[in-house]
């Protein structure tokens, strides 16, 4: 009986570990089709000339060389664009979880008319693509006088940013119970100082998403600024990469510096907000 | 500390009359149970007091200052919430002198604060830690300690003890019984658990549907219940309701059902209430009810009845008997030695029964 046991045994330890081998496979796969592009790029990148394709598989290429880094440096605006698009994204990004912040508190904690539209109308405009919004947006930006200016494209892109934010957040809020609210105004806080002291620092994961998620959507955008800049001190890289694009000739061993140049900071921003990214922040507040 | 007074309070949640003129007075330095069964308004009537809900109409005064429009944080008073409410992000101390700190207090004056109320607890070892690194007796002493630091006009405990298992509640009853002797202070306890209530009040407010039933002492409301409800919510195990009808035979008024005839003394029924027909509901408390066991106590005016289950807790013992058609609960003295389904004679303590009105509910004995 006990040999029957341990065979048992035995056979699901096996099955447990075909299936670890089969998950891992599939998630090398995975990883290596994500990975596939980004080296690829890279490689371009070292090249010397304008070469996209090349028969040559290798990571570092023959000749590889930075000159294509040094010229995107220095002879184009390429500092200026990098830094346009950082202006505008940290600024997005803030205004963006601020308004949110507080506009998913009050969605989550008060009770007032048009509470339950309002969210819905806010899920509504996310089913809205991209490219319809362009020309209100246009308009709007037009008849503000912001075309071609920072600030025409940080309220463009916080409205649009604005309803994932306070969907994010709102739900959060919801999972936080109120008893902790109600024993700070007992305590002598307002209720805009429960918030501040005892709501807010407990949504960081929430708010890290959100702020992640305004980040890398202002980062990358691209036919917004198409449309509000058109002088090229203006661009932000996004635009500026595509000034590289010739009639005639593209430079493409620029094109895919500028490339691994700009994933810079999205790393660090995903790399430092790792930290926040912590579940069960309000573990040991309530009874549970 | 302070006296507390509700004046007609009522408050609606929509269309849904959730308290209904609530009369309370509460004096200084009283201990002040509201006990009442799930929804009855007792958490709410609290609430209202913390200024955590609104007024529908009514006033409150906390030391004759009327607080209806006052904002929490100005009312001068401490809770203990039922889920304790401590601030996830914050050490055991944070938590404890968070109010002192928004008062802009003396750090000095702080630290001595928290020192002696984590003294008085016995959280000393555990300022460092963080919530979740606590029990959940730690936690709610924690809650306790963030209350007494404030030294506040009144403390407020909403079922403070609901989450906690069986023996660390008694041991908690038990603190809290004690903080109050050595505080000293107004405490409005809120509880659905009529032994909280019983042990720790110094006087009850018994409630339900939103209406005051009873106040009084643990004792009055136990010995002379206003009404079948309190009758049937102090008290444990429950007491026995016989529900029947007077008649009167020769001047003495007899209870009389389908199972049994009882005449009832006049000190415990006052002529004037015992009209004859008038349909009432005796109530007899377990411990009131005597059953005779061999060589023990005889019974005078003997009922008979038949044991149906013992339930052995220790050194009492549940009897659940027939008689008749009516089922009736004996608690007795341990080891009745009788088996189910075996005939006994019992009798009731007159000197403890009650009498209530079928119609109106109200007591009608002395």
């Amino acid at each position: 009986m006990r040999d029957n046991m341990s065979r048992k045994m035995s056979a699901a330890a096996k099955r447990k570990r075909i299936n670890h081998l089969l998950i891992h496979a599939g998630l090398i796969c995975f990883a290596a089709a994500c990975v596939y592009p980004l080296l690829r790029i890279f490689s371009v990148s070292l090249r010397p000339g304008d070469k996209l394709f090349s028969t040559d598989l290798s990571l570092i290429p023959a000749g590889a060389t930075f000159i294509s880094y040094a010229r995107l440096l220095g002879d184009t605006m390429f500092l200026r664009w990098l830094w346009n698009s950082l202006i505008i994204t940290l600024a997005t990004s803030f205004i963006g979880v601020s308004l949110a912040s507080t506009a998913a508190y009050a969605f989550s904690r008060f009770r007032f008319p048009g509470k339950k539209a309002g969210m819905i109308l806010l899920l509504s405009s996310q089913m809205i693509p991209a490219g319809m919004l362009i020309l209100p947006l246009f308009l709007m930006i037009m008849k503000l006088k912001l075309m071609n200016t920072y600030l025409g494209m940080i309220i463009a892109y916080s409205v649009s940013s604005l309803p994932f934010s306070i969907w994010i957040l709102k739900g959060y809020y919801d999972t936080i119970p109120r008893s902790l609210e109600e024993a700070a105004l007992v305590d002598g806080t307002s209720q805009v100082g429960a918030f501040w002291r005892i709501i807010l620092p407990l949504t960081t994961p929430a708010l890290s998403i959100a702020f992640l998620f305004n980040f890398t959507t202002a980062w990358n955008e691209y036919l917004v600024a198409r449309v509000v800049l058109f002088s090229a001190k203006q661009y932000t890289w996004t635009l500026g990469l595509f000034e590289l694009q010739g009639q005639y000739i593209t430079q493409w061993g620029m094109f895919a510096a500028g490339s691994m140049l700009v994933t810079i900071p999205v790393l660090c921003v995903f790399l430092y907000s790792s930290k926040w990214l912590i579940s069960g922040l309000t573990l040991g507040s309530v009874k549970g | 500390m302070a006296t507390v007074q509700f004046k007609g309070i009522v408050k609606k949640f929509g269309d849904n009359l959730v308290l209904n003129g609530v009369d309370v007075d509460i004096k200084d330095h009283e201990f002040v149970v509201i006990v009442g069964p799930s929804g009855c308004g007792k958490t709410t009537l609290l609430r209202m007091l913390a200024g955590l809900e609104e007024v529908t109409d009514g006033e409150i005064f906390i030391d004759n200052l009327l607080v209806n429009e006052l904002h929490p944080s100005k009312r001068e008073i401490a809770m203990v919430f039922q889920d304790y409410a401590l601030y996830p992000h914050m050490t055991v101390e944070e938590n404890m002198n968070f109010a002192l700190r928004l008062r802009k207090m003396a750090k000095t004056e702080i630290l001595s604060r928290v020192t002696e109320a984590a003294n008085i607890l016995q959280l000393g070892k555990f300022l460092k830690r963080m919530p979740k690194q606590l029990s959940g007796g730690q936690r709610q002493r924690v809650a306790i300690g963030r209350a007494i630091v404030r030294k506040p006009k009144v403390f407020l405990f909403d079922e403070p003890l609901s989450n906690l298992d069986a023996k660390l509640r008694e041991e908690m009853r038990v603190e809290i019984a004690k903080l109050y002797q050595r505080l000293n202070a107004t405490i409005i306890y809120v509880t659905h658990d009529q032994v909280e209530a019983m042990t720790l009040a110094g006087r009850i407010v018994i409630m339900n549907h939103g209406i005051v039933q009873q106040v009084g002492s643990p004792i009055e409301v136990y010995r002379k219940p206003v009404n079948l409800f309190v009758a049937g919510f102090i008290g444990s195990p429950t007491m026995n309701f016989l529900s029947g009808r007077l008649s009167i035979a020769d001047g003495v008024a007899v209870f009389s059902n389908e199972s049994l005839t009882l005449p009832i003394p006049a000190f415990v029924l006052p002529q004037k209430e015992a009209a004859d027909g008038r349909e009432v509901v005796l109530g007899i408390r377990p411990d009131d009810v005597m059953v005779e066991r061999p060589g023990g106590e005889k019974c005078s005016g003997k009922i008979d009845g038949v044991l149906e289950v013992c339930e052995l807790l220790g050194h009492r013992e549940n009897l659940y008997l027939k008689v008749g058609g009516q089922r009736l609960l004996a608690t007795v003295e341990a080891f009745f030695n009788r088996s189910p389904g075996s005939a006994v004679s019992l009798c009731f303590n007159y000197q403890n029964m009650h009498v209530f009105d079928k119609t109106t509910e109200r007591r009608i004995s002395e």
